[in-house]
């Protein structure tokens, strides 16, 4: 059975239609990429799975349960955690900071509790940093751990957003562009990243991406849309070498 | 500089940062209590008023400088705090369950008002608070059975422990009163900030969208960065009756609301130290003022005394720390301390604001 099964969804701005009826299914432990060119609704999509849209027609089904019920801040309770293109990090604070804020989907303490901070909150806390510092490792973020976002290089912060994300233990990450505005170098170490999260950590990945290298390397299907309807579904290279997919991203020859 | 070397996640979990951190903060306690047997009863009067004032900007520094939500209108939450204490007072309640009620019910009808008011944002929440403390200012009027109206109510003498407290009577009594509270409060404070709470109000202050995508209820959080905040202001205006003996409708202006917005900006949004920063320069500058003028009159200089003129030279000092300092009187000490920790190794640039990359565009 898929994780993730979006049917037939769609959605308009005003009278733009950003998406119109795109589906697709995701399987456990799968890397899913979805390519498209400017403005084809990529990330509307994203927006769509993380509730931040409401989807004017379709359905969107997680782990058998609707997410359209879900409001947007219980959705990564529901086992899906996500990224952004351009990085929303809490600049004015530490890469650990950043990555405890990652942990309150899975806080169990009350605010009177913490008003007084009672043993409990301590040991809550306790168990935070135990799953922070797990993922620091992972990540091989120990020599960052308490420099403020603002002073970090691009490159770092793809990667600090990326544990952030992963320190609420999701079933499903959504990377919005990991690749985008990194290096040659940058880019092989995220789709090292992206290899070791599937593999060791067993994550289901849907991703947006551009660089067609990356896309090939780490994904097991991709799904091209262009102009919020989709084109072609299937492994890298058939959706690469397609006549639609190419007419999409370059324009036709025919016409 | 010394590194830290951490054994455990309590290193980093506790309230103190390693020994000397909580040995400086006793330091400044056992200060704080030595005061009042050093210095006048005037000085212990002004002493009292700053830690009152302190108590306040706490409350507006954690709706405005933690959870990133501006209010123009904390005085009607001072008033609410003040008449509520006052009149229970006056009914015979003893001075604690008095206060503690008023805490709640400025507190509670914080929370009230949160529900409607924090769909706005912005400029909108501004004005939006900003109206409600006028509002509050008209109530004290009207509401003639509970206020006092226009005459107001005064202030009995707190009994508390056998002892009476009266803050002419016995000012160092009193000065010990508020210091308790105060460090009582402080001491919440910074539980709140250490934990999940306080993680999800600086989260909702700095990224709305993505604290919804890390889980955080940003509706049910701001709610209650409102409720906390106009408790802990509630408090600090039980106490500021005490303090000024009689409270009517014109003890709590909306430029008192102004005032406290003022101070937390001026001491640093952000952190707990900005508002006893800010308090002390609330406190200080028309006495400093004063001050100055009979220094002045001394040596046959005579200046006319401008009604407003301390809001005019807080308003410039505002402007200057804006300019040179935006994190306030706080970012200014930050610095004043590394200098001291580094020297002779500080760097100019050191405390340079670094360059923020784009933000998603408001999903919104």
């Amino acid at each position: 059975m898929s994780l993730l099964e979006v049917n037939n969804v769609s959605l308009s701005f005003g009278g733009i239609r950003a998406i119109d009826g795109v589906s697709f299914d995701v399987n456990p432990g799968e890397v899913f990429t979805i390519v498209g060119p400017n403005g084809a609704g990529k990330s509307s999509l994203f927006n769509l799975i993380s509730r931040f849209y409401e989807p004017a027609a379709g359905s969107i089904r997680f782990d058998g349960q609707d997410l359209l019920a879900c409001k947007p801040h219980e959705v990564i309770d529901s086992g899906i955690a996500r990224t952004f293109q351009n990085i929303e990090l809490f600049d004015h604070a530490t890469v650990l900071d950043n990555l405890l804020i990652g942990r309150h989907s899975r806080r169990r303490t009350y605010w009177f509790e913490d008003l007084l901070f009672l043993p409990r909150v301590r040991r809550e806390e306790q168990e935070h940093r135990r799953a922070v510092e797990e993922v620091i490792d992972f990540l091989e973020l120990a020599a960052y751990r308490d420099r403020m976002i603002q002073g970090l290089p691009y490159g770092v912060r793809k990667v600090v957003e990326i544990a952030q994300a992963l320190v609420s233990r999701p079933k499903l990450l959504l990377l919005d562009e990991p690749a985008a505005g990194l290096s040659v170098e940058e880019t092989e170490n995220m789709a090292w990243w992206i290899e070791d999260m599937q593999k060791d950590l067993g994550l289901t990945i849907v991703m947006v991406e551009h660089d067609m290298g990356l896309v090939s390397r780490v994904s097991d299907r991709v799904l091209a849309i262009a102009e919020g309807r989709p084109l072609v579904e299937g492994a890298p290279g058939e959706v690469q070498a397609h006549p639609e997919v190419i007419r999409a991203w370059l324009g036709g020859v025919d016409e | 500089m010394k590194p830290r070397f951490k054994t455990s996640y309590d290193a980093d979990i506790d309230r103190f940062q390693g020994h000397w951190h909580r040995v400086q903060y006793l330091l400044l306690i056992a200060l704080a209590l030595a005061a009042p047997w050093v210095l006048g009863s005037y000085y212990v009067g002004e002493l009292s008023s700053v830690l009152v004032w302190s108590l306040a900007g706490m409350g507006v520094m954690l709706l405005v400088g933690h959870t990133g939500q501006v209010s123009l209108g904390h005085a009607a939450f001072m008033a609410i705090g003040a008449f509520t204490h006052l009149a229970l007072m006056l009914r015979g309640w003893p001075f604690l369950p008095a206060l503690l009620a008023a805490t709640l019910s400025s507190g509670i009808s914080g929370a009230l008002l949160a529900l409607p008011i924090l769909r706005l944002s912005g400029i909108y929440l501004a004005i939006a608070t900003l109206a409600l403390g006028v509002l509050v200012e008209d109530l004290a009027i009207v509401a003639e059975p509970i206020t006092g109206g226009v005459r107001g109510l005064a202030a009995p003498p707190i009994e508390l422990l056998g002892m009476t407290i009266d803050r002419h009577g016995t000012p160092i009594a009193f000065y010990y009163l508020c210091l308790a509270v105060v460090v009582l409060v402080t001491l919440a404070y910074a539980n709140i900030l250490r934990s999940p709470t306080g993680r999800a109000f600086i989260a909702v202050r700095d990224s709305e969208i993505s604290a919804r995508a890390l889980g955080v209820n940003v509706t049910r959080t701001k709610t209650l960065a409102f409720a906390l905040s106009c408790a802990i202001t509630g408090l600090a205006g039980a106490l500021y009756a005490h303090l000024i003996q009689a409270v009517n409708f014109e003890s709590f202006l909306v430029i008192i609301s102004i005032a406290m917005l003022l101070q937390v900006i001026v001491g640093g949004l952000g952190a707990i130290h900005g508002a006893f920063f800010g308090a002390v320069v609330i406190v200080a500058l028309p006495q400093g003022i004063a001050i100055s003028r009979d220094l002045l009159a001394d040596v046959g200089i005579r200046v006319v005394a401008y009604p407003g003129l301390d809001m005019a030279v807080f308003a410039v000092i505002i402007i200057v720390l804006m300019v040179l300092e935006p994190r306030g009187l706080y970012g200014v000490w930050l610095r004043v301390r590394t200098w001291f920790q580094l020297f002779p190794l500080y760097r100019k640039g050191m405390f340079r604001r670094a360059r923020s990359y784009l933000k998603t565009e408001r999903l919104k």
